[in-house]
This record gives structure tokens, C-alpha cells and sequence, in this order.
């Protein structure tokens, strides 16, 4: 049953991603209506199947790259949805559904039981959480990034279309990239912290830099050399689009490892 | 006589012309005064904004009139021959020529259609030449029937409502680059009516904090007052720029007052926070490199054009009532310009039947002497009433008919009939009108 109600949640979003990206060509109050309210529908039927799945799946203690995937993707509506109700801004929707979408297909693409690691310690899923929580926090500050640097080329290069018109301030987007760092860097500390300690009680070690072990921390530091930077030599604006969005490749690609790994453990 | 513009506007030419043919306040009683010095030039008037620079004149004769006027123009700046010039003019002569005015004062023809700094710009234009006694009788008429036309659109049309000038946009612009103008600080750079207006816009959307800077420490210091703001010496304003989140220049300087250099260290000193720069002068006193720093915004004159240009659309309608009006009152100045032509014609009437009924009266009168005074006097009003019954029907009809398309013809025929010599020369306007409107493209040189 939470299998359909994850395929129509897959399906709605990929009616708002076009519905969103169309939005961004056209000057339309009823697109964004119809846009705003599939996704929230589908945000209703995911809430339902990440429910259903929590209280029946079959792996309760023992979280998996396809639930933390789904899970990501959930926070990023509901992250939209927060934003879009306090500031109206629906051009946001147009870059997070696109992504949302993604990690929803990408969730659907893997092994749905297959832990990412051996389920030890109830603070397995306490890691994977704080660490999707802290990537969702990258994420937004990538998407405000990316719409930084649209905004930033359209006033440099004069181009005053439809999309110039529904991207908002410059500096509120640079805010939003800063609040998501904030938030989404001792969020992916603590997740850091926990997976040690799950580490610890698993194998004994806290890290045994595998690859994606090695690309988290790299990732970590990324991030805390771009917040030091930004709060104390003014590394913001178009540097700090930048860089956030350097930093969330490197957050994409640990998360590849992480799911190349547990696709081998499958095979 | 014929009424006539010559000139180029934001539509025909490009910042790098209109800069260098604009006249600076400053220097417009001397340009006026050469302009007039012309042969042939009985009026003029210029208009000189960063938008346009045109000349209104009355000409005795079109072709030479259309010639001296150019001369002058290019006269203004000595990198700038009459040829080079052709191609970016416009000739309007007649109803063509005030039509053009009133939509220039109605703001139809403006950057942004509705804006309101243009009619203060044709008010300034018509005291200055007021001052220098460069207009006359049909001038004096027909600008002061724009300025009424201007305000009547004002009241009567939402267009003034729906108005942004080019300094609004620069605020709309402003509210893209921060979302919160409550906590930015504006430096205003000159003490032109465009600094003024634009801080008026800022403070109206919310700025709080303003510095200002002139040349004369005086003005500054004024117009500070005026917006609870603060003067900062001249010299020194671009060190002062790093604590302004915008900069709004609009100064007659003739150079560039801030260079790249300048605004990378104010960016580097702000720790890389966002600054927008507007550029409203012409000729620009902003560097136009400033475009490659980062996180440093610069938009010069033909920047908000571009912005204001899309918003058109929304005041067309607006527009479109004015316009109606516009034709309206063309027509009522055309009326007026022909009655102009035809009261000459009725005067001369009048004087020369009086003087034919004088002239025999006497002849008559002295051979009967012995008339006693009363029976004189009835001899005397025998002639008036007969030459007044003669000349009644014409002198309605001259009336009724020279508001009419045939005007002119009939008051030609009444000046044959009645051997009064040559007509008034405004009537060759009036017939030629549609005929003698040109575009650049059939001005022979």
C-alpha cells in the first residue's frame, strides 16, 4: 500500500516539476495555483507512505538510502511549502520540485531494505535523519545559490524577462543560502557525530575512511571553511553561491557512495 | 510664419548623441539667444532634458528654417557635424509640430509615458525663454495651451497615477537587489531636480538614511536639511561610498565622477555586500566598466529605459484617452492659430470700406454745403449702412468658414475681392501642413 501511495507521490511531483517549470516562462496566477496545489497534494500522499512504511516496513531500526532519499525529499517540499507560506514566493518551487523529484526517482531506483549499516543501535536512525536534515539545509542554500546567480547575471546583463520579474531580492536570497547553512551545518555535525558513534558500536572504530566516510568529512569542512568565511571576511553574495554550490556536488557525491555501496551489498 | 520642431529624443538618438547636444542649464539663455539670432527664426524655445533635446520655433520660411535649426544644434558641440546629426533628427512643422509638443508635455512621448518631471522640464523651458524674450504671440499661446493640455491629461486620465519616471524605476530596480530598502542608506550624488525626485521615491519606499554631496557645500547642506539626511563634502564622497547601498548620480559634471577603482573598494570595504549604482546624468558620470565589478549593480539612463519600456503597456490604455485629448486641444489651437489669420483679413476689410465710404462721403458732402449738420449726418449713415450691408455677408462667412478645411481659400478669395494685398503668410501653413511634415529619410541636405 505505500508503495502506491510513494508511485502517485512520484507521479504528482512530476506534474508540479512541469507544471513549475513552465512557470518560469509564464506570467500565470492559475499555473501557480495548479502548480502549488499538486504539490501539496503530493506532499500529502508522501506524508501517508513514508507513515505506512514506518509502521509496517519491514525495517523499522533499520533505515535505508531509499528511505533517507524519500525522507530528503519530503523535508525539501515541506521546507517549500514553509517558505512559499510565509514569503509567496512560488519561483522557489520551480527549482526545489525539480529536486525534490530527482531524489524521489533516485529513491526509487534503489534497494528499498537494504540498511546502510548494520543495524546496531537505535542512534542509526538519529544519523541518518540529522544527516538528511543537514543535507536538506544545503540544499536549499544550492537552490538559493543557483537563483543567486540567475538573478545576479539577469540585472548584470539587463535582461528583464518573466523570470527576472518572479526571482526575488538579491540579498534575500543570499539570506536564504545563509539561514540553510546555519542550520544545515551543525545539523550535518551532529549527524557526523552520531554516524561515528554507530561506527564505534558497529565495527568498533569511529571511522574507517572509506570512500564515502572520507567525502562526507571532506564535504563537512567545505562547509565550515564557506561559513567561517562568509561570517568573518564577507565571503557572500556570488562567492557564496558558488561555493554552496561546489559544496552540494560534494554532498551529491557522497551520497552516490553511499548508494553505490548499498547496491553492492545487494549484489 | 510657420510653427516647427527640430530635434532628437531617446526614440531617435543614443545616450553618446543626446549627451553631447544637451544644453546645460546654465548655458541655455546664451544657446536661446544664438538660436533667435538666426534669419528667419521669429521664436524659439529649447527643451533640453537628458531625454531630448528639441527646438520649437516660428520660422518665416520652412526650408531655411529647417536648416538654421539644424546648424544650431550641431553648433552645441563641436564634435558634432550637421550630418552626422540627420539621422537621428525629426522635422514636424504645423499641427504635426504641436501635436509633437503637447504629447512631449502630456508625457506621451516620455521614457516612461505618464511620468511627471517632463511637464516641470517644459515649464522650466518656456520661463527661460520667457526670461529672454525668445517667444512671442504664437508660442507664448501654444506652450502655455501644452502645459494646460499636461494637466488636464493629469487630472483626467489614471495616467499620472500608474506613472513611474525613470527615478522610480530606479527604486523598482532597488527592491530586486534589496528586499528591505528601510535599513539602506542612499548617497545622492548632485542636487539636480532628477537627485531630488529620486530621493523622494527612496524615501517614500522606505529609506530612512540619506547623504548627499554636491559640489557647492551649500546645496548640500540644503537639501539634506530638506531629507533629514547628511551633506558629505564633495571631495570626499567617494569614501563615503562603501557606507551607501545605493548611489544615485545625477550631476551636470561633463567626465566620469566614479571610476571602477572606486566602487572595487567600496564593494571590497561593504565585505562583498551588494551595491546598485544608478547613473542619471548625460553625459554619464559613472564609469561604465563599474558593469564588471561584482556585486556591484550599475544601471545607467538607457538601463531604466529598458526596464520602464516593458511597463508601457499597462499605461497604453491610459495613454490612448490622452491622446484623444490631445487631438482635442490641437484642434482647438489650430482654430485659434486661423482665427489669428483670419482677424488681420477682417481688420483690413473694415479699413478699407471705411476709408472708400469716407472718401466719397466728403466728395459728396462738399458740394452740398448749404446742408444743415442733421441732414449731413443722414447722408453719412446712407454710406455706412451701405457699405456695412455689403461687406456684412462676407465678414460671417470669412467667420464661420476659416474654422473649416476651406478656411484658408476663402479668406484668400475675400482679400482678391476686396484688393486688400497679400494674405497674412500663416495661411501657407495651414494649406501645406499635412504636405510639409517630414521625416529624416526625404530632408534633402
Amino acid at each position: 500500500m505505500a508503495a502506491v501511495f510513494f508511485m502517485v507521490t512520484m507521479a504528482l511531483y512530476f506534474a508540479a516539476t512541469v507544471s513549475f517549470l513552465a512557470l518560469l516562462l509564464r506570467r500565470a496566477d492559475a499555473l501557480s495555483t495548479f502548480s502549488l496545489t499538486i504539490t501539496a497534494v503530493g506532499f500529502a500522499t508522501h506524508t501517508v507512505a513514508l507513515v505506512m512504511r514506518m509502521l509496517t516496513g519491514p525495517g523499522a531500526s533499520t533505515p535505508s538510502i531509499h528511505e533517507a532519499l524519500s525522507f530528503f525529499s519530503w523535508m525539501l517540499i515541506l521546507v517549500f511549502l514553509a517558505v512559499e507560506f510565509r514569503h509567496r514566493l512560488h519561483v522557489l518551487g520551480s527549482f526545489i520540485v525539480p529536486l525534490a523529484l530527482v531524489s524521489l526517482v533516485s529513491a526509487a531506483a534503489l534497494p528499498e531494505t537494504v540498511p546502510t549499516l548494520q543495524p546496531v543501535f537505535r542512534t542509526l536512525w538519529v544519523h541518518v535523519t540529522l544527516s538528511m536534515l543537514g543535507t536538506v539545509g544545503f540544499a536549499v542554500a544550492f537552490v538559493a545559490g543557483v537563483m543567486y546567480l540567475i538573478q545576479d547575471g539577469l540585472l548584470k546583463s539587463k535582461r528583464f524577462n518573466v523570470l527576472y520579474s518572479k526571482l526575488p531580492a538579491l540579498d534575500f536570497l543570499d539570506d536564504l543560502n545563509q539561514q540553510s547553512i546555519v542550520l544545515g551545518f551543525p545539523l550535518l555535525t551532529l549527524g557526523i557525530i552520531t554516524g561515528a558513534i554507530s561506527g564505534e558500536f558497529a565495527r568498533g572504530t569511529y571511522v574507517n575512511w572509506n570512500p564515502e566516510q572520507t567525502w562526507a568529512l571532506v564535504t563537512w569542512l567545505f562547509y565550515f571553511c564557506v561559513l567561517v568565511g562568509r561570517l568573518t571576511v564577507g565571503w557572500r553574495a556570488k562567492r557564496a553561491a558558488y561555493l554552496t554550490i561546489i559544496g552540494f556536488a560534494g554532498v551529491v557525491l557522497t551520497l552516490v557512495g553511499v548508494a553505490i555501496k548499498s547496491f553492492g551489498s545487494v549484489s | 510664419m510657420h510653427i516647427v520642431v527640430v530635434g532628437l529624443s531617446h526614440k531617435t538618438a543614443p545616450v553618446e548623441i543626446r549627451e553631447k547636444l544637451a544644453v546645460p542649464e546654465s548655458r541655455l539663455g546664451e544657446a536661446l539667444t544664438r538660436l533667435c539670432a538666426y534669419q528667419g527664426i521669429k521664436e524659439g524655445i529649447l527643451l533640453s532634458t537628458c531625454n531630448r533635446v528639441e527646438v520649437y520655433a516660428v520660422v518665416e520660411d520652412l526650408e531655411t528654417g529647417y536648416g538654421r535649426i539644424q546648424e544650431f544644434l550641431a553648433d552645441a558641440h563641436l564634435s558634432v557635424s550637421s550630418e552626422q546629426l540627420t539621422p537621428h533628427l525629426y522635422w514636424q512643422t504645423g499641427d504635426r509640430a504641436i501635436t509633437h509638443l503637447f504629447r512631449v508635455a502630456c508625457s506621451l512621448d516620455s521614457m516612461v509615458v505618464g511620468e511627471s518631471q517632463i511637464l516641470g522640464q517644459v515649464k522650466d523651458a518656456f520661463e527661460t525663454a520667457l526670461t529672454h524674450k525668445t517667444t512671442g504671440l504664437i508660442l507664448n499661446k501654444v506652450v502655455k495651451k501644452a502645459i494646460s493640455v499636461a494637466k488636464r491629461v493629469r487630472t483626467n486620465t489614471r495616467i499620472a497615477e500608474t506613472a513611474v519616471s525613470v527615478s522610480y524605476a530606479a527604486v523598482e530596480l532597488a527592491k530586486k537587489i534589496f528586499s528591505d530598502l528601510r535599513d539602506k542608506t542612499v548617497l545622492l550624488v548632485g542636487a539636480g531636480e532628477m537627485a531630488k525626485l529620486a530621493a523622494r521615491h527612496f524615501m517614500a519606499a522606505g529609506v530612512r538614511h540619506v547623504l548627499v554631496t554636491t559640489r557647492t557645500p551649500q546645496h548640500a547642506v540644503a537639501l539634506a536639511d530638506q531629507f533629514n539626511g547628511t551633506a558629505v563634502p564633495f571631495e570626499q564622497f567617494r569614501d563615503e561610498m562603501a557606507t551607501a547601498d545605493i548611489v544615485l548620480v545625477s550631476t551636470g559634471a561633463a567626465h566620469y565622477l566614479v571610476g571602477s577603482d572606486d566602487v572595487q573598494r567600496a564593494v571590497k570595504q561593504r565585505m562583498n555586500r551588494p551595491m546598485f549604482l544608478i547613473d542619471i546624468s548625460v553625459p554619464r558620470n559613472i564609469d561604465p566598466a563599474v558593469r564588471h565589478v561584482d556585486n556591484a549593480f550599475l544601471f545607467d539612463i538607457d538601463d531604466l529605459k529598458c526596464r520602464v519600456e516593458q511597463n508601457r503597456g499597462e499605461r497604453l490604455q491610459e495613454a490612448e484617452r490622452a491622446e484623444h485629448m490631445v487631438i482635442e486641444e490641437v484642434a482647438a489651437v489650430r482654430q485659434w492659430l486661423q482665427t489669428l489669420e483670419v482677424t488681420p483679413t477682417i481688420v483690413a476689410l473694415r479699413g478699407r470700406v471705411e476709408n472708400i465710404k469716407r472718401a466719397e462721403v466728403e466728395k459728396v458732402l462738399a458740394r452740398l454745403a448749404h446742408l444743415p449738420p442733421q441732414e449731413r449726418a443722414l447722408v453719412e449713415a446712407m454710406a455706412s449702412s451701405i457699405v456695412n450691408k455689403l461687406i456684412h455677408n462676407t465678414m460671417v462667412t470669412l467667420k464661420s468658414e476659416v474654422t473649416t478645411a476651406d478656411g484658408a481659400a476663402f479668406v484668400e478669395a475675400a482679400r482678391r475681392f476686396f484688393n486688400l494685398g497679400e494674405a497674412c503668410p500663416i495661411t501657407d501653413e495651414i494649406e501645406s501642413d499635412e504636405s510639409t511634415t517630414r521625416t529624416s529619410v526625404n530632408k534633402p541636405r
